[in-house]
């Protein structure tokens, strides 16, 4: 009854919502969103495409700029790097999210429920370089809650720890450490919106927890999980503040160029090259739209419009 | 038609009525069947690795660096410690860690308030209203939000630059409160939450379009806005990139930046240090105070949201 139920609900609202509608306030309430959007979203697009394509002396340059980026050492292994930190991060997210989320929603007690929603949302507020700072010390051996455990696995030192075949499993680790709770807090949501009449039928039809997650919970939160695995490679993508602030505190040993926004800041920052900078932008914009594309279409995350 | 207005939103709002049914059930069969212990056991593991490391960080900051070598890793150091920290941290760049506090949150709040301004009226008239445009702009607002924004601070970095605003405060406050993805938050809750028959009734009783915003859908909108200024708050808190590209006074920096540079004066980690040195219990200190506000507003947003579902769902 109702997954159906809600979209048509969402349906019948859509289609009543074009006729008797006739208010053109609309634009009023949407003004200063709109020129957020213009001068913080569409003129640095505008911005970062246009440098992308000319040269230091502000002429077209086709895509020479593209090539000087791609040329550079650096940049094939920032490419891998974050390739497999995406990797890395994504499946954790979806597995485990998904996991505790339902384990979470067959909790008797709510105040348990609750309770533990919170616990794990905590490092959430860690998010940046705090969630780095504490990790720094975590992969210490010799300061580590943990020391025990990186010992039992063979390592001695901090720099044993941040040996670089781990990095993309250290960033996966300090990404589901700050990000997983607020996750876990929407898809808790969303299986709260899981009408009960659906899993009461379920239950009397025989399922199991397991039959229940499955054949029902899953599916119905499949919008949500899509949803999730583009904000979380959108943002993947983006890493910069663990790679740098690891860099820091391995003076250079670990981490350096490891991104290819840490690569574009370099660029820009010490090449004073902002249009090789700009390439690299664009490139990771044109990742970020092509993946949110194919997930809006594939997953029909957008039915609401 | 009035139970389908009180309905509406307790059915999407997480309410914990949806729940307590399974509870009643899982406790008559717990009297039947041995509990598989695995789903507990998980749960627990989890505690401790989301737990654990905060725990640890609360307490490294009362301890000495010998202590945080030497000293059982969950032991309390003593307060006479936790002062010295204190007074080591404090007197960093004379006070420099209270002035990146006082930036964070001015910052912060600043931007929460525009944030808000902004993104909950276009929401709501992405979700209730028809204008010439209106599609375009949910995608738009859908891709900026999807589209990696630290790949836009260079580029943003050169438009600041052209117009000279680079080291105002504004030049991170007006891109933190640009917020799309808190206008989708919006626009879902009302597409979902907010039933059009509602609004339609207000205007039939002869609300303007802005009196039925303000009349109806605003005081509905209380779980949403506190929503949105939570993980907008949250977000602008805990941004590095944007301001360690934009501000290039160490006076300015919010404190997360200056994290990065305690970081670089801690021998430990960045041997090369004089006579400058931070002692690592002093940048866990650092570090507890930068997170310190946005746990306070978590806990007060919890029960903010809490109570929101709560009202929803004792309605119907």
């Amino acid at each position: 009854m109702s997954g159906a139920a809600t979209s048509d609900q969402a349906r019948a609202a859509r289609s009543t919502r074009r006729a008797p509608w006739p208010g053109r306030a609309g634009h009023g309430f949407v003004a200063a969103y709109l020129v957020l959007l213009i001068a913080f979203g569409v003129v640095p697009t505008g911005y970062a495409i246009y440098f992308a394509f000319t040269n230091a002396d502000g002429r077209l340059s086709g895509l020479s700029n593209f090539a000087t980026a791609a040329r550079d050492f650096r940049y094939l292994p920032a490419v891998g790097h974050v390739a497999l930190y995406l990797l890395f991060w994504l499946a954790a997210l979806v597995v485990f999210v998904v996991a505790l989320a339902l384990l979470l929603h067959r909790l008797a007690g709510q105040g348990i429920s609750r309770a533990l929603r919170f616990l794990y949302y905590i490092p959430g507020a860690l998010a940046g370089a705090a969630s780095v700072m504490v990790w720094l010390f975590l992969l210490d051996p010799s300061v580590s809650p943990a020391g025990f455990l990186l010992r039992a696995l063979g390592f001695d030192t901090f720099g044993q720890v941040i040996a670089p075949g781990h990095l993309p499993v250290l960033f996966t680790l300090i990404a589901f450490w700050t990000g997983a709770g607020g996750w876990i807090v929407v898809m808790y949501g969303a299986l709260n919106n899981i009408p009960h009449d659906l899993i009461e039928a379920a239950r009397i039809d025989g399922a199991g927890a397991w039959q229940t997650a499955r054949r029902i919970q899953i599916p119905l939160l499949r919008k949500w999980i899509v949803y999730m695995v583009i904000l979380a490679f959108a943002g993947g993508t983006q890493l910069f503040v663990e790679p740098q602030l690891l860099s820091q505190a391995s003076v250079g040993v670990a981490g350096r160029d490891y991104s290819l926004n840490q690569l574009s800041y370099d660029f820009a920052f010490q090449n004073n090259d902002v249009n090789s900078a700009a390439a690299i932008s664009v490139e990771l914009l044109l990742i970020g739209l092509i993946v949110a594309a194919l997930f809006v279409a594939r997953s029909g995350f957008f039915d609401a419009d | 038609m009035p139970t389908d207005t009180h309905t509406a939103p307790s059915h999407a709002a997480p309410s914990p009525a949806g729940t307590r049914p399974p509870a009643g059930q899982r406790t008559r069969r717990r009297g039947r069947v041995p509990r598989n212990p695995l789903p507990a056991l998980v749960l627990g593991l989890f505690v401790l690795f989301f737990v654990l490391p905060v725990l640890w960080l609360l307490l490294a900051a009362t301890k000495t660096d010998d202590q945080l070598v030497n000293a059982n890793p969950l032991s309390f150091g003593s307060f006479h410690a936790l002062r010295a920290n204190w007074d080591a941290l404090t007197s960093y760049q004379g006070d420099a860690i209270l002035l990146w506090l006082r930036n964070s949150a001015l910052y912060s709040f600043l931007a929460l308030v525009i944030t808000l301004a902004v993104a909950v009226p276009a929401g709501y008239a992405l979700a209730m209203t028809e204008f010439r445009g209106r599609r375009t702009l949910l995608i738009a607002t859908l891709v900026v939000m999807l589209m990696p924004n630290a790949t836009l601070v260079v580029p943003l970095f050169l438009e600041i630059n052209a117009v000279h605003l680079i080291g105002s405060m504004w030049s991170i406050i007006l891109p933190y409160a640009f917020y799309p993805f808190g206008v989708y938050l919006t626009y879902i809750y009302f597409t979902t939450a907010l039933p059009r028959e509602l609004m339609e009734a207000a205007r039939l009783d002869g609300c303007s379009e802005f009196g039925a915003f303000r009349r109806v859908a605003l005081p509905l909108a209380a779980p949403v806005v506190a929503l949105v200024g939570f993980f907008s708050f949250v977000a602008n808190w805990t941004n590095y990139y944007l301001p360690y590209v934009l501000l290039p006074e160490s006076g300015q920096f919010p404190v997360q930046v200056g994290l990065g540079t305690l970081l670089d004066d801690v021998p430990q980690f960045n041997p090369t240090v004089g006579s400058l040195a931070v002692q690592r219990p002093e940048l866990a200190l650092a570090t507890l105070l930068a997170i310190t506000p946005v746990l306070i507003v978590f806990l007060f947003s919890q029960r903010f949201l809490v109570a929101g579902m709560l009202a929803g769902a004792t309605k119907s």
